[in-house]
């Protein structure tokens, strides 16, 4: 029998969004066992949130994440909408759909860059965070801010957008899809890339349902998910666009999903930036009564859900919140056994989680002593796309 | 189903478990139920109605510890959220971990932060806490009390 190796990784790296602490077992190259802890970085934001008034709650949550940061204002001001019967005015509805999908193309464009860097195609990535510039300016004309964009309130959006701002943000929006288009190519005839991912880190049919997983990592393996048409909020059932489903739930799967959604994304944006309604943008909520309320949206890797119960004064008594990774990230447990070291990077980026843990991996042998750190794992990461690309007569 | 045939399902076989069924809205229903039959009614919804396991959330409620555990139907676009109310003292309920993986975490988390016992959870780690957080202190009581900053931290925040 090969002797066993535990290779820890984690917890903490100034990058990430959500430290963890990963315990892999590999015998020789293959991983044969997983532990995951996390809660590093754990704020207690829920019990923050019981000491806020609801107005002051938004913010607190907004920052729960850089990335996605429009995702859990979206879903806490739907819990508190939900709490007692009541109207979002439609404009405020078609701009909280704008903001929520030009930021489901920046976080997608960075994880396609990161997924790129992972795997030694550094010109995916470069091509793919330039692209994210241009998102990350729309952010800016529409916000006043590049992230945390402080745009939601239980009842609406915090601020109009300017009509003269609309012509440059579509301008913004459409100058970035022939490059997608080609970035689009690049990545999925590429038979490198074909040999590089298909076939790593399968996740069934029928674990997807077990482990209730969201988002592009479900609909990857054919469970055709999206809170976006299944419990229809915002403006999304005004216009027509597509949920992305494949049904091999590889890794290569996971990233055609993110980059098919990215046009359907700009699709939605665009319709909402040129059919914007008139009226108001806020429906001034006074108080709050008595009940619970829940909010879902689905963020882009996934559903983000929160539950708010209110007591009738102004601070929700229990506000919880729960993160799409949450439930992806338990999936990797089925994904990642039987594959080798050298995948799990891209195993590990591919639900989307925080990828830039992986490079603070340190291989250790039985003596204590450091054979791998993250910079190796990234080497053999690279390496054996490199040998796959050999293999194929490449240069 | 429809979702008036769902809502009567649920009432013709668990009606002796059921407690009070709120029908808030035509996407939200609430069921309070006896914590015997989480497993059962569960199982029934996510195995046999396919719900998706959103979450579960628990509340200390001072005089009991509530859990909600929050199921949506897709296609009826329906969330139903079972409400099980423990003792306070000592918080129990069966773990359904064992046969659905998507509820492992979260009571981990539960265990935790909520201090409840799941009975039969396949792997009752800490997930969330540091190592060195003393046990029995649990984050979302209402009686947990903030470490004041000048206390030893060993002592129980």
């Amino acid at each position: 029998m090969m002797g066993r190796t535990i290779i820890p990784i984690g917890p903490y790296h100034p990058l990430q969004e959500e430290p963890e602490f990963f315990t892999l077992t590999v015998e020789g190259e293959t991983v044969v066992d997983i532990d995951v802890r996390i809660g590093y970085n754990h704020r207690g934001i829920e019990k923050l949130s019981e000491s806020k008034v609801f107005e002051n709650c938004t913010f607190v949550v907004e920052r729960i994440c850089g990335i996605c940061s429009s995702s859990h204002p979206y879903a806490f001001t739907r819990a508190v909408e939900d709490i007692f019967p009541m109207e979002v005015p439609i404009r405020a509805k078609y701009i909280r759909t704008i903001i929520a999908e030009t930021e489901r193309i920046h976080s997608h464009l960075l994880w396609l860059g990161l997924a790129g860097h992972f795997l030694g195609y550094n010109t995916v990535y470069m091509w793919a965070w330039k692209l994210r510039e241009e998102i990350l300016d729309v952010m800016e004309i529409l916000s006043g801010n590049r992230n945390n964009y402080g745009m939601f309130k239980p009842g609406g959006v915090r601020r109009d957008i300017r009509a003269e701002d609309i012509p440059i943000c579509l301008k913004k929006i459409e100058s970035i899809l022939p490059t997608l288009d080609m970035l689009k190519k690049a990545v999925l005839d590429d038979p490198v890339l074909h040999a590089r991912l298909k076939g790593v880190g399968v996740m069934s049919y029928q674990q997807a349902i077990d482990f209730s997983a969201l988002g592009p990592t479900s609909r990857a393996s054919g469970v055709a998910r999206d809170v976006r048409k299944d419990s229809p909020y915002g403006a999304y059932q005004e216009m027509e666009w597509s949920m992305i489903v494949t049904k091999n739930g590889d890794v290569f799967d996971k990233a055609v999903i993110r980059i098919l959604e990215m046009f359907e994304s700009a699709k939605i944006a665009r319709f909402c930036l040129e059919k914007l309604p008139d009226g108001p943008i806020d429906a001034n909520i006074k108080d709050v009564p008595v009940g619970e309320g829940i909010g879902h949206i689905e963020a882009p890797r996934g559903e983000t859900f929160h539950y708010v119960r209110s007591d009738g004064t102004n601070r929700p008594v229990r506000h919880k919140v729960r993160a799409p990774t949450f439930m992806n990230f338990p999936t990797y447990k089925a994904t990642i056994k039987g594959q080798t070291i050298s995948d799990a990077t891209i195993i590990l980026a591919a639900i989307d989680p925080c990828y830039c843990c992986t490079e603070r991996v340190a291989v250790k042998d039985t003596g204590g002593r450091m054979l791998y750190n993250g910079q190796d794992l990234l080497r053999l990461s690279r390496e054996k796309t490199e040998r796959i690309r050999k293999g194929m007569g490449g240069r | 189903m429809t979702r008036t045939e769902v809502l009567a399902d649920i009432r013709t076989r668990f009606g002796a478990d059921i407690i009070d069924l709120f029908d808030k809205s035509p996407s939200r229903v609430f069921i309070e139920m006896r914590p015997e039959a989480i497993v059962r009614v569960s199982t029934y919804l996510f195995r046999t109605l396919g719900a998706r396991f959103n979450i579960a959330s628990g509340t200390d409620m001072i005089d009991f510890i509530e859990i909600l555990y929050h199921f949506i139907i897709e296609p009826l676009n329906l969330l139903i959220s079972i409400r099980v109310k423990l003792d306070h003292e000592n918080p129990e309920i069966a773990s359904l971990a064992r046969d659905i993986e998507a509820f492992n975490w979260i009571e981990r988390e539960l265990m935790e932060l909520m201090g409840v016992t799941f009975i039969g959870h396949p792997e009752p780690k800490r997930l969330l806490l540091a190592d060195n957080w003393p046990e029995g202190v649990y984050p979302l009581r209402q009686c947990y009390v903030e470490w004041d900053g000048t206390a030893d931290r060993t002592r129980g925040v």
